[in-house]
């Protein structure tokens, strides 16, 4: 069984209005997920009505990691945008509850974004530098 | 008006068997705000997709929790099925149906126990978790384990059962169900249970609606919403209907897992008798390419697997919304107005599942 499932390419800026449209409508806000690829970090915003799923999906630049929280209209989006913020270094402006980066506890910064050729490798750790 | 003050609830206490934490802001004996933290055991199973091939990811999703492990392999296969264009051989999707409900039953008996003991009725608690174990003994002639039992994996089931065993295993659920109502009947009808169970915790239900909330907390606050009903595996082939109840309190979050453990011994008796027979998979060729959003109802509610093949023995990205992260902004929503010594069953009628929550 395989179900539609339709992607919609938006700008950030768009967002706070196109979720609050959609809250208006009655959709369900899913999930929010977030991936790292050649161009950036996508982010999906995943709603769903009478079964249907619709995602709105953007992508932010590594060096401009930044979004308009959609807290004011879905509340319960809190969750999600915490996430984003630790694992993918989103910052989230206008977060109802904002963890300011503590949601989890994580060994480093970023866990889910992996380095690039442009950036600088990370330095090896004192042990495997003695060999 | 009351001082202010802050009460921290865990992350170790002793209604939670795994670490979540609440900020309880109270005034005098009432909770007016809680904030909740989560992320103590955050594992970040996810980015193994990025070193394990996607045959392997299997595993690693069966290993989410030990609970949901059944769904959540389905959940995995079923993504990358739709990915890969694979037909699941009717038979395998049937005993998919069945294991999925065994799954749920045992969840629904293993939090009904957890809630007696929560609410202080240790000898309901007892007989809850006895019926449990005989459930899993059939998971296990059926399936070879207890806990995580691998029945799926991608293109169908890692093993068939006999008819004769199917048949024998449904004259014993049968008697199990009847065990099962005598427990109901204290579960629904106990006064000390119902006085601490009704009118607390109220979640209406426009408030369950807009705090995105899932599973039988949903249901509970009058909703009809049961990833069941999109027809995958076998729910197409039996007749089941979405149960709800309206009052939205911690009662109605009992009466509806009371319900659902009834409906799935049903479904089970249905799925065995339509039992088609022949294959039970079908091999799959080649690597995942492309995107998928597989989604299924876990005991505590829907879960979304959200797949991204690029051709290749490794996905781009495996993601993970397990029920208990949808549902923590409904239980802030709960605990708002309840007593402090409320707090613990409130926040076990959720069915808090963190193991699934850090994944």
């Amino acid at each position: 069984m395989r179900e539609e499932q339709l992607y919609a390419g938006i700008q950030a800026a768009e967002l706070p209005a196109l979720a609050a449209q959609r809250l208006d409508l009655g959709w369900r806000l899913v999930v929010i997920t977030a991936l790292q690829n050649a161009d950036g970090v996508e982010v999906s915003y995943v709603f769903e009505q009478g079964q249907r799923l619709q995602s709105l999906r953007l992508t932010l630049p590594l060096e401009a990691r930044r979004l308009p929280s959609i807290t004011g209209s879905y509340a319960a989006a809190f969750i999600y945008e915490n996430e984003l913020q630790d694992l993918f270094g989103v910052k989230v402006d206008g977060l109802a509850l904002d963890f300011k980066g503590n949601f989890y506890m994580k060994a480093r910064e970023t866990p889910f974004i992996k380095a690039v050729a442009s950036q600088a490798p990370m330095p090896p750790a004192p042990e495997a530098a003695r060999g | 008006m009351a001082e202010k003050t802050i009460i921290p609830f865990g992350p170790q206490h002793p209604v939670l068997p795994e670490p979540l934490h609440l900020d309880l802001v109270m005034e005098d004996e009432t909770v007016v705000d809680a904030i909740p933290s989560i992320g103590f055991i955050h594992r970040g199973l996810e980015r193994l997709a990025e070193t394990q091939d996607f045959q392997q990811m299997g595993y690693v999703a069966e290993r989410i929790c030990g609970i949901c492990s059944c769904i959540h392999g389905q959940g995995y296969s079923q993504g990358i099925e739709a990915l890969m264009g694979i037909e699941v051989p009717a038979r395998a999707q049937f005993l998919r149906l069945v294991w999925g409900e065994e799954s749920r039953i045992q969840s629904h008996l293993l939090w009904l126990g957890l809630a007696a003991d929560a609410f202080g009725f240790e000898s309901l608690f007892m007989h809850t978790w006895k019926l449990r174990e005989r459930l899993l003994d059939w998971v296990e002639r059926t399936t070879g384990g207890r806990v995580i039992f691998g029945a799926n994996k991608i293109g169908g089931v890692r093993r068939d059962v006999a008819d004769g065993l199917l048949a024998d295993m449904v004259a014993d659920l049968r008697a199990m169900e009847a065990e099962f109502a005598a427990l109901e009947r204290t579960f629904l009808g106990d006064a000390t249970v119902r006085s601490r169970m009704e009118g607390v915790g109220v979640l209406p239900k426009a408030l369950a609606q807009a705090s995105g909330a899932v599973g039988p907390t949903l249901r509970a606050s009058g909703v009809a919403s049961d990833t069941r009903t999109l027809g995958y595996s076998a729910y197409d082939q039996v007749q089941w209907q979405v149960i709800t109840e309206d009052a939205g309190d911690c009662f109605a979050r009992i009466k509806v897992r009371c319900r659902e453990t009834h409906q799935s011994f049903d479904m089970i008796y249905q799925a065995v008798a339509k039992m088609p027979g022949g294959a039970v998979e079908s091999k799959p060729k080649g690597f995942p390419k492309g995107e998928y959003m597989s989604r299924l109802e876990q005991p505590r509610g829907e879960v979304i697997y959200y797949l991204k093949g690029n051709g290749t023995k490794h996905l781009e990205r495996f993601r993970v919304r397990t029920p208990t992260f949808a549902n923590i902004p409904a239980l802030v929503h709960m605990l708002k107005g309840c007593r402090l010594a409320d707090v613990g069953n409130i926040l076990l009628t959720i069915d808090p599942c963190i193991s699934c929550t850090e994944r």
